[in-house]
């Protein structure tokens, strides 16, 4: 750890090949994250093939890069078309959107994305120094510590995500038991193929995540009968510096944004309520809450500073722990396997060229975006006037080469489909698709620290307890999944001895 | 709602028998190299099953008035779904690009009903761009059929 790390870093992440990298992949993260149908995650994922043939540093420049700049897109067509691109940009849509209308899209964009850049850029602040200490630690930890990290993982999703804590759990459930199928390494048994050549190889979570989340979103769209409804951009190098100029008033709601998103974002799922709760607390501290959801600066600044550090949060713990915040980072994590590194606490040993580019090209790759959108906005906010009935089959294009791309399976391309058709009736019946993908990744992982922690402890399950650190965190996870069961039973304490009938 | 709301709830109930099943016949007991193969899918599906089924319940008692989808949306989605169901039992023949060509032109046409001239150049131009991107620059192979095997690739 010192100061060396990052400027061999900045060495590496700032030769001319890795900056060319990082303006391709903001560019081409910047439409993703602007087209439907297609996110950070699975814009990640289809991306993934391409950097098979780079340099393992070169290859995580170029998916972080398309994360910051699908981070950035989300917030152009929130703003400018009212349609969040992701759940953490709903929250921008409140009052960005009312500013498009009244003409000041330009100050609203400006804001948004200069408040991106700033949380992104304190929580990659706190990754610089805190990764390391982290990392550390998670040296000494055994299985059972791994697993009741991700014991607590999957617990925050059920407790802290929100909507039916039931249909959390019964997504996680299922990708666990997606997870499972095929051959288990330990033993050597075909598990749940039921003699099926194809389910031998199990499903691969990018095909999950590129048939979730892109074909499952597409045909959400087209239910919806897209129209967009574009409002004019605005922008220019007058509005950008008058912004700026306005944007000091607000330090404190960017600090406060910036350290919701840090403390809600290492854990999993957590930029979406981080934005939530970053608008909320801006709206309350502020002067004139009556002007929140009118079109209010404040209301775009807040969750977008929160939503941007979270994002960038969720790196932190897949560098250190080898556990994904979020299904981007879940998977760069395939990405990290595949091209022959093992994630988690022993890269900051093994490769410290690669760990310490990543976090240098961080700090570069969110400064060459926030130039970029900010130039280019007029150039990505044009991207949506392309009609529907031609962006429908190149996206669906697009998802089937990356599916493909994976394994060289035709297989896969249906299974793309299969789960497009999944992602579609979980989304509309409010099944969380996020720890279902998170489940798929870290299955065989979660699945050997229980069986190494069970062969050190010969089959109890008390060794969850006992180790203190495991103990400690095991404690907290079973508060999470408890906690949906506490809130309604406090709830119900509050309402009196007559209670009223959930949900009636 | 409700009915599709019990309809997965009871799909994922079946699952869960399923994987249940499975489970058993590997072993869910403790076995020469620790916990046995279906150790770990039997609890899982025994959760699966008992959440699934709290599911279940939760949608019983609750009302809702909101169809799960209107018959126009319906016909959306299908228009998308079997189009690209199509194209990809087309890929197993004809390979990856010459089945893309001709969804793309079938889908623009039929669906954005778009100038015959656009259609062409997109359907014709796309998958030739994409051929050179993924084949030639980055090496990477996609599903091929006779034509590009005529052209010698």
């Amino acid at each position: 750890m010192g100061v060396e790390n990052i400027l061999g870093g900045f060495a590496i992440a700032l030769t001319p090949y890795n900056i060319f990298i990082a303006v391709v992949g903001i560019t081409l993260g910047t439409i993703i994250g602007v087209l439907p149908g297609l996110g950070g995650a699975n814009g990640v994922a289809i991306l993934l093939p391409l950097t098979f043939a780079m340099p393992p540093t070169s290859g995580i420049i170029l998916l972080t890069s398309i994360y910051w700049g699908a981070l950035f897109g989300g917030a152009i067509t929130s703003v400018l078309f009212n349609i969040p691109g992701e759940p953490w940009s709903v929250a921008t849509t409140f009052d960005g959107y009312p500013l498009a209308r009244q003409g000041q899209g330009g100050q609203a964009l400006t804001a948004a994305f200069t408040s991106s850049f700033v949380g992104a850029f304190f929580s990659i602040v706190l990754i610089t120094f805190f990764a390391p200490l982290l990392a550390e630690i998670a040296l000494r930890f055994g299985p059972p510590e791994f697993f009741a990290i991700q014991f607590l993982t999957f617990s925050s999703f059920v407790g802290l995500g929100g909507g039916n804590p039931l249909k959390s759990l019964a997504s996680i459930l299922i990708g666990f038991i997606l997870a499972a199928v095929g051959l288990d390494i330990v033993t050597g048994q075909l598990r749940l193929t039921f003699g099926f050549v194809d389910l031998m190889k199990g499903f691969d979570f990018i095909i999950a995540v590129i048939g979730l989340f892109g074909v499952g979103e597409i045909l959400l769209s087209v239910e919806e009968g897209l129209r967009f409804r574009a409002t004019r951009t605005g922008m220019n190098l007058g509005v950008v510096l008058d912004t700026w100029k306005i944007l000091p008033r607000y330090a404190r709601t960017f600090m406060r944004g910036s350290f919701i998103g840090f403390w809600m974002g290492f854990k999993p799922g957590g930029a979406t309520p981080a934005s939530f709760m970053s608008y909320a607390f801006a709206k309350r501290f502020s002067k004139h809450p009556e002007r929140f959801g009118k079109g209010e600066l404040e209301g775009v600044v807040a969750p977008e500073t929160a939503a941007h550090a979270a994002g960038v949060a969720a790196i932190l713990p897949m560098i250190t722990l080898g556990i994904p915040g979020s299904p981007t980072a879940a998977v760069m994590l395939g990405g990290l396997i595949i091209w022959g590194l093992q994630p988690g606490p022993m890269l900051f040993v093994d490769n410290p060229d690669f760990v310490w580019g990543l976090i240098a090209s961080m700090y570069t790759g969110n400064i060459i975006g926030v130039l970029m959108v900010l130039l280019f906005v007029p150039f990505f906010a044009s991207i949506l006037a392309i009609p529907f009935g031609i962006l429908t089959p190149l996206i669906l294009m697009v998802c089937a080469v990356g599916a493909y791309a994976v394994h060289n399976s035709m297989i896969d391309i249906w299974y793309m489909l299969i789960f497009g058709v999944i992602g579609y009736v979980f989304k509309k019946l409010d099944y969380p698709l996020a720890p279902l993908v998170l489940a798929l990744v870290l299955g065989d992982l979660a699945e050997n620290a229980l069986r190494q922690s069970l062969i050190m402890s010969q089959g109890s399950l008390a060794i969850f307890f006992t180790r203190p650190i495991a103990g400690g965190i095991t404690a907290v996870a079973i508060f999470f999944f408890a906690l949906p069961v506490l809130t309604a039973w406090r709830q119900r304490l509050r309402a009196g001895p007559a209670p009223p009938r959930p949900g009636a | 709602m409700r009915g599709a709301d019990l309809v997965t709830a009871a799909v994922l109930m079946l699952l869960g028998g399923v994987v249940m099943y499975d489970a058993v016949r590997l072993g869910i007991g403790w076995g020469q190299e620790g916990p046995r193969s279906g150790f770990l899918p039997f609890w899982l599906a025994v959760l699966l099953l008992v959440t699934a089924g709290l599911i279940f319940v939760q949608a019983l008692l609750r009302r809702s008035a909101k169809r799960f989808v209107e018959r126009e949306q319906f016909r959306s989605v299908l228009k998308v779904l079997a189009p690209a169901a199509a194209w990809v039992v087309l890929m197993q023949f004809v390979g990856l690009y010459v089945a893309s060509a001709l969804y793309m032109g079938v889908y623009m046409r039929w669906i954005g009903r778009h100038a015959w001239l656009l259609v062409a150049g997109l359907s014709v131009g796309v998958p030739i761009v994409t051929f050179l991107v993924f084949e030639k620059w980055f090496l990477v192979p996609m599903p091929k059929g006779p034509l590009e095997a005529w052209l010698g690739y």
